[in-house]
């Protein structure tokens, strides 16, 4: 690991906390993404994944799930049944297919984590039969798995980046495709949320250092 | 924007426990979410349900009833519904018949609605999908989401709920939805935009003077901007635009709706103005609809559906219907 720090024991611990702190994070954002998405979208994108994600703060209170798999497909159960929309399958097909990958195993490494956000990554681009270039949450998440390799923080630059690059491109997939061209000069709601929960990695491993 | 609400967050339970309270022909689930015909479910009879985002009534939950749907899911405000609540639905409406799904092709309805599919069939119920596309302002492409599933929803809703009370298996039920769809297409124009509860403020900038169209019913802009036309001007453009697309060759149902936040007395005038381009084009029209039933909450504007119909179709939109906003004929 490049990182200076040492990486944080990958338990379920930490993958509750990841999923704490992104939900902090939605909802100190939520206003924000419902901006952008008012631009190109339906203006709803904030409130709807503060709904989710408050949810799912709610389930990881109530249950103590024991493994890493079992956080993140409660997690992302609790996302298709509150959310709705586009971003409820698609962002619970993160978790769960990601949770999916991690296996039973207690603890992940941090390689194992990498490979399973790929294959989550990977069930989200075909649920939403969608590629990199079409201004969706993949322009975030997909720069952010092959940075992961590397470190939390390169993970979370590569998908600020990757949200940052949204603006200039025609969206094709989504409510934001039926604008055209007039979808271009905005930056994508589901690629800055996805950024979000990119960047909540690196918060759920300093609160454990 | 003043609204008439008490919070954002309430506003979809708040209209649920209203609806109940003014249709005791319906079931209302307002936990789950869920709008059932009470009788549910009748023997014998293929189960209609359908749903999507909040904010476009009548429809979904204002077309239950004998004739029309079986149940309908009203998700957030343009937010679609939650698997959950479909399979609530297939389960309370499915008398062994099977159940058609009514799905509108936006990205979030057509996924919740498939994942809903795989978990009511897990639990038994055969269930059938159509989805309704009939939006031609949206360039129709490999590369996009698709068209939108705007009025004609109302049509395939009442023509297979027709088919369906008359006892239709679910393959013809299906099959009819399948045809309605593939024979109406639709365009639509806004004067004003939306304002949605969770924004509280109109959702793009349309300056007087100025009209988008080509719009959907999400509050999204439209394909292109103009300066402010006259109900004539729209509705050459509105009814061309869709006959440049569906080309009938016999005669046609039209439905003239309003997006919310427009008038009667306007929309009567722009159906004037719609009849007098279908009879310059040559179109006869069998039936007409003109009123607010697939809206967008406030916005001012309306759309133009036409579907060409044979007797079979015409049969089925005259026979019965008895749902809170389409009844006639018992």
């Amino acid at each position: 690991m490049p990182d200076q720090e040492p990486d944080p024991t990958l338990d379920a611990a930490f993958f509750r906390r990841w999923l704490i702190a992104t939900a902090a994070a939605v909802e100190r954002e939520a206003d924000r993404l419902t901006e952008l998405d008012s631009a190109i979208g339906d203006a709803d994108h904030g409130s709807n994944l503060q709904r989710g994600f408050r949810a799912v703060t709610a389930v990881l209170e109530k249950e103590s799930p024991a493994t890493p798999a079992a956080v993140l497909t409660l997690a992302g159960r609790q996302l298709i049944s509150t959310v709705g929309g586009a971003s409820g399958p698609l962002y619970g097909t993160l978790l769960r297919r990601t949770g999916k990958a991690l296996g039973d195993e207690p603890e992940v490494s941090h390689a194992t984590l990498a490979e399973a956000l790929g294959a989550g990554v990977a069930a989200v681009a075909q649920l939403g039969g969608a590629k990199a270039g079409d201004k969706t949450m993949l322009d975030a998440l997909e720069p952010a798995v092959t940075a992961l390799g590397t470190s939390f923080g390169a993970a979370a630059e590569a998908a600020e980046a990757g949200a940052a690059a949204t603006v200039p491109m025609q969206a094709h997939k989504g409510r934001a495709s039926y604008l055209g061209e007039r979808s271009i000069g905005h930056q994508d709601p589901g690629a800055t949320s996805a950024a979000l929960l990119i960047a909540a990695l690196g918060t759920a491993a300093e609160e454990s250092r | 924007m003043k609204m008439l609400i008490n919070v954002p967050e309430t506003v979809v339970d708040d209209a649920l426990r209203g609806m109940a309270a003014a249709h005791p022909d319906l079931a209302v689930d307002v936990a789950n979410r869920v709008v059932v015909r009470r009788d549910a479910p009748v023997a014998g009879k293929v189960g209609l349900v359908s749903g999507g985002g909040s904010g476009h009534e009548p429809l979904h939950g204002g077309f239950v009833g004998p004739g029309m749907l079986s149940a309908a899911c009203p998700g957030e405000v343009f937010t679609s519904p939650v698997p959950d609540q479909m399979v609530r639905a297939a389960a309370a409406v499915d008398s062994g018949a099977g159940v058609l799904f009514i799905v509108k092709n936006y990205t979030g309805d057509v996924l919740n609605f498939d994942m809903a599919a795989e978990l009511a069939e897990d639990e038994g119920v055969q269930v059938a999908k159509v989805l309704v596309n009939d939006d031609v302002a949206v360039t129709d492409s490999l590369f996009t989401a698709g068209r939108r599933g705007t009025g004609a929803t109302l049509f395939v809703e009442k023509l297979a709920g027709a088919a369906a009370e008359e006892g239709a298996p679910l393959e013809r039920v299906e099959a009819i939805a399948r045809q309605v769809n593939e024979s109406s297409r639709s365009f639509g124009v806004a004067l004003t935009a939306v304002s949605t509860p969770a924004k509280g403020s109109p959702t793009f900038d349309l300056p007087q003077g100025e009209l988008e169209l080509g719009i959907g019913i999400h509050g999204e802009p439209g394909r292109e901007r103009r300066a402010m036309m006259t109900s004539r001007e729209i509705a050459d453009f509105a009814v061309n635009a869709v006959l440049e697309d569906l080309k009938p060759t016999g005669p046609v149902l039209a439905l003239v709706n309003g997006m919310g936040g427009t008038p009667l007395l306007e929309l009567y005038g722009f159906n004037a103005e719609v009849q007098r381009v279908l009879g310059e084009r040559g179109v006869s029209v069998a039936r007409t609809l003109v009123g607010n039933y697939v809206t967008s909450l406030d916005m001012a504007g309306c759309s133009v559906t036409l579907c060409q119909v044979d007797e079979d179709l015409l049969r089925l939109w005259d026979a019965p219907v008895q749902t809170p906003a389409l009844r006639w004929g018992r």
